[in-house]
């Protein structure tokens, strides 16, 4: 086992994609440099300018040019820099990628990965802070990967570069230094989630970076008395509706806390998922940002996180009820 | 080579394929105002037969085509089964996309015909990528892109044909100007001088045919199909033609200038020019008009056996979507 961090970890597997397979190929802006975070740092030097390719500043062209290129036989993996700038891609995804193999009868596929890095990160703003995967949950025809830890970028990056549909793949940008253990046989099948801590009281789900805070405020429970679940999603589409229900089952409780904002956020679709399948002893929770823009000064900014702290009060007040 | 400095066998080439896509196009027209058999909406492209025509016969089997909304002809003329089209159209089991994409979707990857697109200028940067790709594999494929007039006024348009030029892909971009956007005059929407000035602005060798001469455009595409094959980078084609119908099978373009329409199916029509040239060629009438009887006969046939298909079972309304994460069929 190799330690790694998060950023290395899906560089990793990447480079190992494509030495495996010569139709895998990257494509996106700066990436000879590295790109913003330096996912592809030495992947230029090592698979040449065609294989790595700098791209003008051309979201819509580079998730197009991709798109044409996939249906007639690569498997490119798309660089977005910031989620925020995929949205000037947001046709290309959602008009074109997503719907190709529905709408043209199965004649085609979308191999693709399209890594969007997301959520807060170091006084960013409005502009380059957004978490927008739950968006993408409502678009049939896509899969949307939300990676917590080394492992799981590299384990589900390999995962996402197998599979034959398109797969936005959201890398959050305050962890790229986060370092851990990853095992290379260790396969991640894109739909199970990860229970992180096991408890009988009170489940909490949670994915991305919000996925290890979740499991802090696991701990600080525990120095309560309160023994909670902690399960990692991981993927969001498809998402462990089983694993869920399972430890809801058990604890009777739940609280899905997630970076984005609150209101139609994946957390409410999880919550009602449940909620029909299991009879709670309290009602459920979710907790997210407020439904404000993020702002630049660091105090501000704060306004919008959903912290560790957070979901113990949430907790407390459910097991006190 | 006769007299005229044509090639006989292909003049009558181009006149057989024109007069298949207009019967194509006339028979689904009636299929959808008279009979009701077409449900959605359908663009046709009667009038503007002779780029299908010409762009097709300069290419491969295994060529790559992406067209748009009023592709029926495009897709016909690049080697499509048109009783697989009409089932499309009709929304038939059988159809190219076994019904679920209809006329705005219609694609034939057997014949490279990666799909027509729903929204305009959309497969700009796709058939750039598609060119990008087949660079990448070291294919001896082209791609042709095809778009409206109206579509050089969106993004994909920069984003797509600068994609082309700064990776010297093998790619044809063709704007079919039929001088319509939707029920707008484009030219009264576009700034600057049009579509080829903008293209040459970025780099692309730019050619400018009469959209309705069959032989302009085929003596043209071959030419840069040829360049683009070897090697020498993207090109850009501005077809210059005229919709002879409506935006759709059910506009009446009211819309247009008294007499516009009826000058153009009048002077302009492509394949009377067609017919005109190879009977100035010694063809005799009675050959021309077996070419249009068959092509009537045949497209009359074929959509009556389409509309003898039955729909396509229910349960493929959930199959082919992805594999990850299989559709959720009930409704909560
Ligand atoms: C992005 C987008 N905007 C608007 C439309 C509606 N629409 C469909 S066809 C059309 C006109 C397109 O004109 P042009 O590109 O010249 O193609 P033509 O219809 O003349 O073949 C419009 C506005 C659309 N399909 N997609
Ligand atoms: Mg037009």
């Amino acid at each position: 086992m190799a330690k790694m961090t998060y950023v290395e970890a899906s560089r990793e597997a990447v480079r190992e994609a494509m030495q495996a397979d010569a139709t895998v190929w990257c494509v996106g802006e700066d990436l000879g440099r590295g790109s913003v975070f330096g996912q592809y740092l030495g992947l230029q030097d090592e698979f040449g300018k065609d294989r790595v390719v700098d791209t003008p500043i051309s979201e819509a062209g580079i998730m197009g040019a991709a798109f044409g290129a996939a249906m007639v036989g690569t498997r490119p993996i798309v660089e977005m820099r910031f989620s925020d700038f995929a949205l000037c891609a947001t046709d290309e995804l959602v008009n074109q990628i997503a719907k190709a193999r529905f709408m043209f009868g199965g004649q085609s596929r979308a191999p693709m990965v399209i890594r969007k890095p997301t959520g807060m990160w170091r006084s960013s703003a409005a502009q380059h802070s957004q978490s927008l995967e739950s968006w993408y949950t409502h678009i049939p025809g896509l899969v949307v990967v939300c990676p917590a830890t080394p492992q799981d970028n590299y384990s589900m990056m390999k995962a996402a570069i197998a599979s034959d549909d398109p797969v936005v793949y959201f890398e959050h940008k305050n962890i790229w230094g986060m370092e851990g253990k990853v095992d290379r046989n260790l396969e991640v099948e894109i739909g199970r989630a990860a229970i992180r801590r096991e408890g009988g009281d009170l489940t909490l789900v949670s994915w991305s970076d919000t996925a290890n805070l979740a499991i802090q405020a696991g701990d600080a429970l525990a120095t309560k008395g309160v023994s909670a679940e902690v399960i990692d999603l991981r993927s969001l589409w498809p998402w462990d509706k089983e694993a869920v229900i399972a430890s809801v089952q058990k604890t009777g409780r739940l609280i899905v806390a997630h970076e984005s904002v609150a209101v139609g956020g994946f957390g409410a679709e999880v919550v009602a998922s449940i909620a029909q399948e299991v009879t709670m002893k309290t009602p459920p929770r979710r907790l997210g940002a407020p439904r404000s823009l993020v702002a630049y000064a660091p105090n501000l900014e704060d306004q919008m996180r959903v912290t560790a702290d957070m979901m113990v009060t949430a907790a407390m007040e459910m097991i006190k009820t | 080579m006769t007299s005229t400095g044509h090639n006989r066998a292909r003049s009558i080439t181009l006149l057989v394929m024109m007069e298949r896509i207009r019967a194509f196009e006339e028979h689904a027209c009636l299929a959808a105002e008279r009979d009701k058999l077409v449900l959605g909406a359908i663009h046709p492209s009667i009038g503007q037969e002779a780029s299908a025509a010409g762009i097709m016969q300069a290419l491969r089997r295994d060529d790559i085509l992406l067209s748009t909304h009023r592709g029926h002809g495009h897709t016909l003329a690049k080697g499509a089964d048109p009783l697989a089209m009409y089932r499309e159209l009709l929304g038939r089991e059988g159809g190219c996309c076994g019904g679920k994409g209809g006329s705005m979707h219609i694609a034939d990857f057997n014949v490279g015909m990666l799909g027509a697109n729903g929204v305009v200028g959309a497969n700009i940067t796709i058939g750039a990528g598609a060119a990008h790709g087949l660079k990448l594999l070291g294919s001896d494929r082209i791609a042709v892109d095809i778009f409206g007039d109206g579509a050089v006024n969106r993004g994909p348009f920069l984003e797509g044909l600068n994609w082309a030029v700064v990776f010297d892909l093998p790619v044809l971009f063709v704007c079919e100007d039929n001088q319509y956007s939707a029920t707008t005059q484009t030219k009264s929407v576009t700034g600057g001088p049009g579509p080829a000035a903008r293209a040459e602005a970025m780099g692309l060798r730019v050619t400018v045919v009469d959209g309705n001469n069959a032989e302009e455009v085929a003596n043209a595409v071959d030419e840069i199909t040829a360049r683009i094959r070897s090697g020498e980078g993207p090109e850009f084609l501005h077809s210059i033609t005229y919709r002879q119908t409506g935006h759709t099978s059910f506009d009446l373009a009211g819309y247009r200038p008294e007499g516009e329409a009826d000058r153009h199916k009048a002077e302009d029509d492509p394949i009377a020019r067609q017919r005109g040239l190879l009977a100035a060629m010694g063809a005799n009438q009675g050959e021309l008009d077996a070419i249009h009887a068959n092509a009537q006969e045949e497209m009359a046939g074929l959509i009556k056996q389409a509309a003898a298909t039955s729909f396509p079972p229910d349960d493929t309304a959930f199959s082919d979507v992805q594999d990850l994460g299989s559709p959720i069929r009930e409704a909560f």
